[in-house]
This record gives structure tokens, C-alpha cells and sequence, in this order.
């Protein structure tokens, strides 16, 4: 299913879902992508088998991207009607700031971690390996690309992607304000673009950004324009059995490649013209068999997961929820017991039981600081938040 | 009293099974068993078959990087380790063995100069282990391919049967070195090229979830490494034989 850019019905550019309410399942989403997150920069455990990149080509980065988008738009683009293009373009600047201060303080505490690893560390084994510390031996130039967004060490890459997307949030919800379906058109035409040319922007000391922001743009605005109307002009297309069949059909037939990959005995099972066609399946530019992947999950929940679905409301689901609803802070903390927790594996060098209390842990963690945000915001914060309840919410938008 | 046959049939085999155990417990010291799956492949060194069936001797030219050394001790790095284990399995064969180390090299900056390197030694069988100055340096995957690429072709058109080794499994720096596109691309040429990939990185992977070697540690000296290197080079030349489909009486 297409995201058919080419619907030729004139529509209103912007047009905000009624009412104000929250998408529980947005957050209940958002929430998910972060826990699996976390579990994916851990290593290799029993856990692992529960995310989603087993089963598939898509993985959590689509799902958060994709929500991030949608939310951002329908939080700045209420704000970009309701107070003009400046105000929204200050808001938005703000929270850039704000995601950006958070990355830049996760660096500080990897920086701490590999500095110790590289000083501690001597295992002749690895001699080659070790040599990625070298950057340390310059580290005011390490620093200042850090800043530059261009340095960014393993897993810290979604940040700076996030950053440079809502950067552009305000150009986005402009044209979208004149017509959601060009900006739409226009995304799709730089992805085109960025396979095509083979266009990257480049990384520190050398190579790349791991996640090509030319690339995934398309589904920030993908998000975008799905929150402005273009989920509900779907809705035929998504309640349509055909799309049904063909989504279980692709997410089938993604679950018996990945299958292929971990248990290498089925290999000689997959026909060689078809992995020769199919792989590399490009994460860094948002391959289309990912993307497809992605779409093909997302029809599916939503024909399965109605909006006013009562679990939604129940108190198993509530620490996914508000995970999903202080994304930024999550975020950054999933990072940061991610590297905790391969410090702590490293150091007391424990089994399987060590990994998994330390990543039920870590989930708790983030569920634990998720209800103390919460009610911070609600209760600790009541008499300030009373002066900025005019839209605009930081939280709404979601960060990470 | 009659002693019933059986029983001490039965009491042999178990006397014949339990020595053997002990025996086969003892001569593996490090125990580093392989699963099956990790050393098959369906692509085959036709040019090392032909040398053993021939009586030729085997010259194998390993081309790498500094995880294919050990600093101090260089009989007891995997190439090594790997010559005297075919000796051992091809005793009518004679096994010459050559390493290459290009330090801090990219696989592009190495493979052209591979075929300089063949020209030179003849080899009937090139190990080119790489990748991992790539990953350090994040080498755009798709340069990273095309370099592999360009070396195996060059290879091949030089006339030597051609094995793969991708990275070392390294716990500890795996926040800081990102692997997956290098194995996934290096995977990619060896299909591609029809050409055996020996996966020293879920080997490796495997050894430190059964517990065979606790890949974490710290404060290791030399011996770990040197443990870790007899290992790869037992299941290389393994490997190799599987690769080369010689049969049992073909080996002796």
C-alpha cells in the first residue's frame, strides 16, 4: 500500500483531528519502540527474541520515527493555526535545543565509559579492536565534532537524526498547510533522490550518519502528513480486506527471510536470485522492503487495535503509555542504562540470568521514571504548568 | 557362576565409551566445540581439492589484519594454528603457510593489492580476513563491499580458491564498533562470488554464550588469546576440509 501521494482530491492543507485528545495509542507505540530500544543496545540476550527486528525488516527506529512525526505535526501544526508560523518555528526551536542538550549529554557520560574501557582494558586479543580509542588521544577535536552532531559513537545515532527532522518541522508543516499532499509528493521525491545520487552527509573521523536523514524523512513526513488527515482519507484504503491480505502476506513472507538469518541450517532454502536482489536490506537508508515493512505492520495494528480499545485504559499497559508520553527523557535514559547495563555485564561478567535482571531492570527503570515525570508534570509542577496550557506541549510532541 | 554375556558386553562398551569420553575430554583441552551449522557452506575450493588428490602441496596465503597475529607469539596465532592442524589431517600433503598483515588498511587499500601479493607466492588458497579496520573507521558498507568485491574477483581471475573471514566477536567494544553491516555485506560478496565465508564472528559469539571463553574479561594475559587462536584454527582447517569436499580416505 502505497501512500498514494497522488489522490487527487483537493483537500484543505491542514486539518486537526477534533478535539484534543490524546491517541493512547500512540503513546502505548511510542512507549513499546522505547523498551525495545533499549533491549536492542543491549547485547544479545533471551529478551531480544521479543523484539521486533526478529520477525521482520522493520524495526523500532520505523515505529518511533514514525510517531515522533506524527505527533510533532499534530502538536506544532494545532500551534502553527492557532498562533502563526513564528510562534510555532519558536516552539519547535526549542524543543530542538532541548533534544540536542539531551544528546549532548549522553555523550558526556559515553565519553566517561569508554574512557575507562580504554584504560582498563588490555587484552591482547583484541589489540586491533582497542585501536578505536585512538580518538581519545584528540579529544578537542572529538569534542567539538560531537557538538558539530558529526561524531556520534554507536547507538547515539538516533538523536541527532531527530534533530535534524525537526529542524525542518517548520518548512514541513508550512507546505503542508498549503497542501499536505506535496510535501508528502516532495519527501518521496528526495528519498527517490537520495537512492538514486547515493547522497549521505558525512560523519567524523570518517564515513557516515548511520541513519541517512534524506532517507528517513520520509517517514517523519509520512507521520506528519497522516496526523494532518491523510490517516483518516486512508481509512478506506486501510479497512479494505486487500490491503489486509497483501500486509499478511508481505509480514509473512519478512518473518521467512529473518528466520533464515538466525537459523543459518534453513539458508539453502532461500532462492539465490532473490537474496541477490533483496540484500543489503539498507538501514541506514531506509530501505523501501523496510518502509514497506513498517506500513504493512502499522495497517494491520490499526485494523486490530481500535482507538477506543479498553485496554488501553488498564494498569498493565499504563507503563508503556507513559513511557511513550515523556519519549525524550525515556529515550535518553534507555540510552544511558544501555551502556550501564554493558558496563555492568562487562565488569561482573554474569550469565544469561545476569542479562535479563539487567534488562527487566531496566525496563522498570524507565517505567519508574516515566510515573515520576508524570507526576511531576500533574502534581509537582501543577502551578507553573497552569501559565503554559496553550498547546505546544513539549511532552505531546514527544522527543527522542 | 555364569556370567551373562550380556552384561559384560554391556560393561565394555560402557568401559570403551567412557575412555573415549575421557580421552576425547582431554586431548580438546579448551573445549570449543563448533556447531555444524557455522562451519558448512555450499560453495567449494576446487583448487585445494585438486592439490591434495594430486599430491600437490598446499600453499595457503593468509592475508589479514592485526587480529590475525598475536604480538608476542606468532606460531600460536590461528594461521598457524591452522598449518599444523591440516598437517596433522593431511599427512601426505605438504602444507606451506604464508601470513600477509596489513595493519590499519582498508579492505579497498588491501584488495589492490592482492594481486601483486598472488603473483609473488602462487598460493593455491587465499584467507583474506577483513572488516575490521573498516568497522573501526566506518568505511561507508557499500565502498566496504565494493573493495571486498573487487578483491575476491581478483583473486579468482588469479587462479586461487579464495575464503573469506569476517571480524572478531569483541564484547567490549561493541558500543563503539559497529559490525553488523560489515558481516552482512561481507556475507553478501561471499554469496554472491560462490565463495566460503568462515563467520569467525559468530563463532566467536557462540564460544562466549556457551561459556567457552568469557570474551568480557579484562585481565587476561596472552593465554586467552592464544586459547581463542588454537581454536580458530582447529575449526579453519576443519573448515577448509569441509570446504574442499575431501573424504576420509582422501586425507590420509
Amino acid at each position: 500500500m502505497a501512500p498514494a501521494p497522488a489522490a487527487s482530491v483537493p483537500v484543505p492543507g491542514i486539518t486537526l483531528p477534533v478535539g484534543g485528545e490524546r491517541e493512547l495509542r500512540l503513546d502505548l507505540f511510542r512507549g513499546l519502540a522505547l523498551w525495545l530500544i533499549f533491549i536492542d543496545h543491549l547485547p544479545p540476550n533471551l529478551l531480544t527474541w521479543f523484539t521486533i527486528r526478529n520477525y521482520g525488516f522493520s524495526d523500532a527506529t520505523e515505529i518511533f520515527i514514525f510517531i515522533s512525526g506524527y505527533t510533532a505535526a499534530f502538536v506544532y501544526g494545532r500551534a502553527m493555526l492557532e498562533s502563526g508560523f513564528v510562534v510555532a518555528t519558536a516552539r519547535i526551536l526549542r524543543r530542538v535545543w532541548q533534544i540536542y542538550v539531551a544528546h549532548v549529554f549522553l555523550f558526556t557520560i559515553f565519553l566517561a565509559e569508554i574512557s575507562y574501557v580504554a584504560t582498563s582494558f588490555e587484552n591482547p586479543l583484541y589489540s586491533e579492536e582497542m585501536g578505536i580509542m585512538d580518538f581519545l588521544k584528540q579529544p578537542d577535536v572529538t569534542i567539538v565534532q560531537a557538538l558539530l552532531l558529526r561524531f556520534r559513537p554507536v547507538n547515539m545515532d538516533v538523536l541527532p537524526l531527530y534533530i535534524v527532522l525537526m529542524l525542518f518541522l517548520p518548512l514541513i508543516l508550512w507546505v503542508m498547510r498549503w497542501r499536505a499532499d506535496v510535501m508528502l509528493a516532495l519527501s518521496v521525491l528526495l528519498y527517490v533522490i537520495t537512492w538514486q545520487y547515493d547522497l549521505y552527509l558525512t560523519a567524523y573521523p570518517n564515513g557516515f550518519w548511520a541513519f541517512n536523514p534524506l532517507a528517513w524523512q520520509l517517514l517523519f513526513v509520512f507521520g506528519a502528513w497522516c496526523a494532518l488527515g491523510g490517516a483518516r482519507r486512508m481509512s478506506r484504503i486501510l479497512s479494505s480486506p486487500v490491503t489486509m491480505w497483501i500486509s499478511f502476506a508481505y509480514l509473512f513472507a519478512a518473518f521467512c527471510v529473518t528466520l533464515t538469518w538466525y537459523l543459518p541450517q534453513l539458508n539453502h532454502l532461500m532462492p539465490r536470485q532473490v537474496e541477490q536482489w533483496m540484500y543489503p536490506i539498507d538501514k541506514t537508508d531506509l530501505d523501501v522492503l523496510r518502509f514497506a515493512h513498517f506500513l504493512a505492520l502499522a495497517a494491520v495494528t490499526v485494523r486490530f487495535l481500535p482507538k477506543d480499545w479498553p485496554g488501553l485504559k488498564s494498569p498493565w499497559l499504563r507503563p508503556l503509555i507513559l513511557c511513550g508520553q515523556h519519549s525524550l527523557e525515556i529515550f535518553c535514559l534507555g540510552v544511558f542504562l544501555a551502556f550501564a547495563g554493558h558496563f555492568l555485564l562487562a565488569e561482573i561478567s554474569g550469565g544469561a540470568g545476569m542479562h535479563f535482571i539487567i534488562s527487566i531492570s531496566g525496563i522498570l527503570i524507565m517505567s519508574a521514571m516515566a510515573w515520576v515525570i508524570s507526576w511531576y508534570k500533574h502534581s509537582a509542577d501543577k502551578s507553573a504548568s497552569r501559565t503554559k496550557s496553550t498547546g505546544g506541549n513539549a511532552d505531546m510532541a514527544g522527543g527522542g | 557362576m555364569k556370567s551373562n554375556p550380556k552384561a559384560v558386553l554391556g560393561l565394555t562398551l560402557l568401559a570403551g565409551l567412557l575412555t573415549g569420553a575421557i580421552a576425547r575430554a582431554e586431548d580438546a583441552a579448551p573445549s570449543c566445540d563448533v556447531p555444524a551449522y557455522l562451519l558448512t557452506t555450499e560453495s567449494t575450493l576446487p583448487k585445494v581439492a585438486e592439490a591434495i588428490k594430486t599430491g600437490h602441496s598446499l600453499d595457503i596465503l593468509v592475508v589479514g589484519s592485526r587480529s590475525s597475529t598475536i604480538n608476542t607469539s606468532e606460531a600460536s596465532a590461528y594461521p598457524g594454528r591452522l598449518q599444523a592442524t591440516l598437517k596433522e589431517k593431511l599427512p601426505s600433503t605438504a602444507v606451506n603457510l604464508s601470513v600477509e598483515i596489513q595493519a590499519k588498511k582498508t579492505a579497498e587499500e588491501v584488495a589492490s593489492g592482492l594481486v601483486k601479493l598472488v603473483e609473488g607466492k602462487k598460493p593455491t588458497l587465499v584467507i583474506w580476513q577483513t572488516g575490521t579496520y573498516d568497522a573501526m573507521r566506518s568505511i561507508d558498507p557499500d565502498d566496504f563491499r565494493g573493495a571486498v568485491d573487487e578483491g575476491v574477483v581478483a583473486l579468482q581471475n588469479a587462479g586461487t580458491d579464495v575464503i573469506l573471514m569476517n571480524l572478531q566477536y569483541s564484547p567490549r567494544t561493541e558500543t563503539m564498533i559497529s559490525a553488523p553491516p560489515y558481516l552482512d555485506n561481507m556475507r553478501v560478496v561471499a554469496q554472491q562470488h560462490d565463495v566460503p565465508l568462515f563467520d569467525r564472528f559468530a563463532i566467536m559469539r557462540h564460544w562466549n554464550e556457551q561459556g567457552d571463553f568469557d570474551l568480557f574479561s579484562t585481565s587476561h594475559g596472552v593465554e586467552l588469546a592464544k586459547r581463542v587462536h588454537d581454536c580458530l584454527g582447529r575449526a579453519l582447517s576443519k573448515f577448509v576440509i569441509d570446504a574442499a569436499h575431501l573424504n576420509p580416505a582422501q586425507q590420509n
